[in-house]
């Protein structure tokens, strides 16, 4: 408390320094934020050598970097923002079918259909994301995201002149990206096109977290009072990073309807939303990886545990995630870091 | 048309009478449990087992649903529930979407996952009119069961010593411990009882609502509607809302079978846009 104190008195007492400096600050910390670190390319080169070396996995890999792009998304409000969501299956569910009545009615080229949908879902998220700021409390943002993505799975499955039904919709036919390449059986080109998407998106999302916004946006996360007594305009923040979480969210799910050439009820069912809130507290939440990790994580022990017990897969799911909240997030996520000091025998951070 | 009013009462009472004791621990500690109606879910396989498999009667079945919810309540609550009090709401969420998982899949694993069906008692079927409107029996039974428990439930918080404590603790959790007030034991004590209601509410609701391992899901959502439209300082917040949102639900589908469950949620928003702080607070 004492040092704020200090450094506003001395800020006020020459502005132009005290400006100076604090730009300063601020700018090398961020740009010390946003420098590649090691781990981060080495998480990149693996992604992309899985490409080469474990070919006949292609179908499998591209459904995990559709969950882990769609478990990013959440991370975007969940990590930055603090916005707890169990309804952002709304956006995944309305791109992918925003992306399959793109194929069908108007044309087959798959990059129109994915900025469509995504534009689609961010619309949605735009037109619902005023609720969040209705009363700020975590219950009643639970229930307006839950209710939003509830509303949206009734209006689908009536409207089934539209989307099918219950039936899902078919006859879904994506041309080859740019003319050339084609979606083959083995998913090749599928695991390619969603890889190159995800690491773009990826890409504008991790300038974005790591500018002024980004550090205004984890102001609001850890005290929206302070932040707003500060200047910044918390509502108008809130509502342009959900929006923008929706865009990656919708994209993501024409993603799976491209590379899966169907859609159903699914994919907005509420076990979507738990799903991927699931994946990203596997992954740890708030350092942008938590996602992909988590959608990792889950597909392999989802594969494991369908093994053991084909059934009550849900039951070991549902251990594991108490097992880790039993245990604390926080330790688990200090655990590497810790075990890392022990190690090179330094100083517990 | 009175007889859907009714069949909605019914049903918005049996909500209320599971979504009581929610409505209480929100309000109370500020837990967001979503594994709530896991607790209904149990209440309504001790009456549905107890019934066809034990042969007991419909009756006395039902305090025992009330019974073995309220224990298992409490054993949960001192064991897992308490470590998580202080926990982010994230943390709170994901704790009891755990253990929302988990109880659906042992419901499955140890009792199946067909519907569970019960043959009421000879004197709660069938109808009788009452000035030319059927009225279904067992509606008006659980009508009235749930009626009793109402106002019992609030001459408890309204005119007893527990229940003043439990205000006080609800009002202001600090101050009250600082009073000497046990908010921990008080605690204990409501999520057991309101366990037990959520259970007697399952086992009320088999023949309203049906009975499969994913019941806590279906219900969880109108539960939570329930608890965030009416708010949480007030029992008879909630009870309004589980009454709106009974009939509503009944008269939709009867009237306009097409719209399904859209209408449920849409009313929910749209409450919630009018009243963001529950239908009975002072505006703020």
């Amino acid at each position: 408390m004492p040092t704020d104190t200090t450094c506003t008195a001395e800020t006020r007492a020459m502005p132009k320094q005290g400006d100076l400096t604090l730009h300063k600050r601020v700018g090398d910390a961020l740009s010390q934020r946003s420098r590649w670190k090691g781990a981060e390319v080495l998480f990149w080169l693996v992604l992309g050598a899985s490409f080469l070396l474990l070919p006949e996995r292609h179908l499998l890999l591209s459904e995990i970097v559709i969950l882990g792009l769609f478990a990013f998304s959440l991370d975007l409000i969940l990590g930055f923002a603090g916005i707890v969501s169990l309804g952002h299956g709304a956006f995944f569910g309305l791109g992918a079918y925003v992306a399959g009545l793109t194929a069908i009615h108007l044309t087959g080229e798959p990059l129109t259909g994915l900025v469509l949908a995504g534009m689609a879902a961010a619309l949605l998220g735009l037109l619902t994301g005023p609720l969040l700021l209705l009363r700020a409390s975590d219950l009643t943002r639970l229930m307006v995201t839950l209710g939003v993505a509830m509303l949206l799975l009734e209006t689908v499955n009536k409207l089934s002149w539209l989307t099918g039904g219950a039936d899902g919709l078919t006859g879904v036919v994506i041309e080859p990206i740019f003319g050339w390449f084609e979606f083959d059986l083995w998913g090749t080109t599928a695991f390619g096109y969603t890889l190159v998407v995800t690491f773009i998106l990826f890409m504008i999302a991790r300038r974005v977290v790591n500018s002024p916004y980004g550090l205004s946006l984890r102001a609001i996360r850890d005290n929206a009072l302070r932040a707003r007594s500060m200047g910044i305009p918390v509502g108008q923040r809130i509502l342009s990073i959900y929006t923008f979480s929706a865009f990656i969210a919708g994209v993501s799910g024409a993603l799976l309807t491209q590379t899966t050439m169907f859609v159903s009820l699914d994919v907005l069912a509420f076990h979507r939303s738990a799903d991927v809130l699931l994946m990203l507290v596997l992954g740890g939440v708030g350092y942008l990886y938590g996602g992909l990790l988590g959608a990792i994580a889950l597909k392999l022990m989802q594969d494991w545990f369908s093994a053991i017990t084909p059934q009550y897969w849900m039951f070991w799911i549902g251990l594991v995630l108490l097992v880790i909240v039993l245990i604390g997030r926080e330790r688990i996520d200090a655990a590497p870091r810790v075990f890392w000091a022990r190690i090179t025998g330094g100083a517990k951070p | 048309m009175l007889t859907i009013v009714i069949d909605g009462f019914a049903y918005g009472m049996s909500l209320f009478v599971m979504a009581s004791g929610l409505a209480l621990t929100l309000g109370l500690m500020n837990f967001v449990n979503l594994a709530h109606g896991a607790f209904a879910m149990l209440g309504g396989y001790v009456t549905a087992l107890s019934m066809n498999r034990l042969g007991m009667p419909f009756l006395a079945t039902l305090p025992l649903a009330f019974l073995v919810s309220a224990i298992v309540g409490a054993l949960a609550e001192r064991t897992l529930y308490a470590r998580f009090y202080r926990r982010s709401h994230l943390d709170q969420v994901l704790f009891s979407i755990a253990l929302l998982f988990i109880s659906m899949a042992a419901a499955d694993w140890l009792v199946g996952p067909q519907q569970q069906l019960i043959t009421l008692p000879e004197w709660l079927q069938s109808r009788f009119e009452v000035a030319g409107v059927a009225i279904g029996r067992y509606r008006a039974f659980v009508i009235l069961i749930c009626a009793a428990l109402v106002v019992t439930l609030q001459l408890v918080l309204g005119h007893t010593r527990f229940g003043a404590r439990l205000r006080a603790a609800v009002d202001n959790q600090r101050a009250a411990r600082g009073l000497g007030i046990n908010v921990g034991g008080i605690f204990a004590v409501t999520f057991a009882f309101g366990s037990g209601l959520a259970g007697l509410g399952g086992a009320l609701g088999i023949e309203l609502m049906g009975l499969d391992p994913s019941f806590p899901l279906k219900i969880l959502v109108y539960v939570l509607i329930v608890v965030t439209v009416g708010g949480t300082t007030t029992l008879t917040g909630p009870f309004i809302a589980a009454l709106i949102i009974g009939v509503a639900d009944v008269a939709g589908k009867y009237y306009l079978p097409e719209l399904g469950a859209f209408l449920i949620y849409f009313m929910m928003i749209v409450l919630l846009i009018l009243r963001p702080q529950g239908l009975l607070a002072p505006a703020r």
